[in-house]
């Protein structure tokens, strides 16, 4: 008989009813991480595309040591920031936000190295400035490959933020990791469907705000 | 106690380095499974992709393949594996949760990359091939196979670096690998057992990374190497 089996259901949304003020909690957690750490891992990026699109030879180092950052899995990266930062929102953030640079960096380069020639001569016969000229024409022209970066960069984030939860935070992850420990369905699936939702809704709003941004490509979205 | 005293006081214990939780038994489960997990992956999704590209087809079930797959959390499958498998009757500490785990992992790049390598060989060049007399079969092996064998092995690279990284999580599901010692570190506040297991985590995953471009240049076909 598989009676035994539904007697405990896979979703115990009673459960789910008496925790809706951790969920909320949690979501506002995990939200705020992936949230700093893409946010400043696209400030760091922005500072070192322009000096690597400035001195070409850097662009090379620049993508060996982010991609070295990459590379070291994000459980021993939090361990290795314990006797530096401790356990805390500052390990994550800086783990999670080195993870950022390589896609971000990768892509603003390419982005701003897509802009036409003629397009940035137009620019200079219009007698813009450097700067201006690459903040009114380069970024916004790289904008579809950039806000691609960014989608990239948004969505592992999301997902790395589930493994703070050894370090005690873990936004989601925190009910995964509970969920182990207690043998207890309805917070594992909580955590993860809540995750791939989250990261779901933030890739769609990039799309959206790539609409926004750049009307003229809306041809071709 | 400092942090070296820590590291030093873990490497002087004789369990550090035999028995069955030393650093030698769990750098091999370690990469015992991710290999197998690596290599299951390529039987299950190779065939598929190369048909796929061949027939230039698949694109857009690669993308989604690679959307889908960024979404989810290798967290997340992990613990729906192993309470799934422990409701089935496996034992705790086996490595299946985290065999099927990687396998998922690994697949996407592997799949996406061959059917990428595959399509991106030129109509000319498969018009030669066919006009030369090859059959579909040789065309794919003889001519599309070598022509896409960089971004094949490049789809490898991605899965075994990102596997190798992921096994580390098995110690949060009871499996055992280098994790082991990050997540003993962890629990019982054990600063020089998390150092040394962390050390250990990311030099494997930096050592992958490097014997794996090693291994792409290897592989790259003659006449391809020179345009590179």
């Amino acid at each position: 008989m598989m009676l035994a089996q539904e007697a405990t259901p896979l979703i115990d949304w009673e459960w789910i009813g008496r925790n809706m003020g951790e969920i909320v909690d949690r979501t506002w957690q995990h939200l705020s991480l992936t949230a700093v750490s893409v946010g400043l891992g696209l400030v760091i990026s922005l500072g070192l595309s322009v000096v690597a699109l400035r001195w070409r030879w850097t662009y090379s180092p620049i993508t060996w040591v982010t991609g070295l950052l990459y590379t070291i899995p994000s459980l021993a990266l939090f361990a290795l920031l314990v006797p530096i930062v401790g356990l805390n929102a500052t390990n994550a953030v800086i783990a999670l936000t080195s993870y950022t640079l390589l896609i971000l960096i990768r892509n603003l380069v390419a982005g701003i190295d897509g802009v036409p020639g003629p397009v940035l001569e137009a620019a200079d016969g219009m007698g813009y400035t450097r700067r201006a000229r690459f903040w009114q024409m380069e970024i916004p022209l790289a904008l579809p490959v950039i806000i691609a970066g960014l989608r990239i960069a948004t969505v592992t984030t999301v997902g790395l933020v589930t493994v703070t939860a050894v370090l005690g935070l873990g936004g989601y992850g925190y009910f995964i990791l509970r969920g182990l420990n207690t043998f207890f369905w309805t917070q594992i699936l909580v955590g993860v469907t809540l995750s791939v939702a989250l990261a779901t809704v933030l890739d769609v709003g990039f799309v959206w705000l790539q609409r926004l941004l750049s009307p003229w490509a809306r041809r071709t979205g | 106690m400092t942090v070296w005293e820590s590291i030093e006081e873990f490497l002087a214990e004789p369990t550090t380095w035999s028995g069955p939780g030393s650093i030698w038994a769990r750098l091999a489960e370690h990469v015992l499974v991710s290999l197998a997990a690596v290599v299951i992956a390529c039987v299950l999704v190779l065939p598929l992709a190369l048909w796929l590209g061949h027939v230039r087809k698949g694109s857009d079930i690669a993308t989604a393949v690679v959307n889908i797959g960024r979404a989810v959390p290798s967290f997340g499958i992990l613990a729906i594996a192993f309470l799934i498998l422990v409701q089935m009757g496996a034992g705790i500490g086996e490595p299946w949760a985290v065999l099927i785990t990687l396998i998922a992992l690994a697949a996407p790049p592997i799949f996406t990359n061959t059917i990428a390598g595959i399509q991106s060989v030129e109509t000319s060049t498969l018009e030669s091939a066919r006009g030369m007399g090859l059959t579909e079969g040789g065309v794919l092996k003889s001519v599309e196979m070598p022509l896409s064998m960089p971004l094949i092995m490049e789809g490898l690279r991605i899965a075994f670096v990102q596997v190798i990284a992921t096994a580390t999580l098995g110690a949060l599901v009871a499996w055992g690998g280098l994790g082991r010692f990050i997540v003993d570190g962890f629990a019982q506040q054990d600063m020089g057992q998390l150092i040394v297991g962390a050390t250990l985590v990311g030099l494997l995953a930096i050592l992958a990374e490097l014997g794996f471009s090693a291994a792409q240049r290897a592989t790259t076909p003659a006449g391809l190497r020179a345009s590179r």
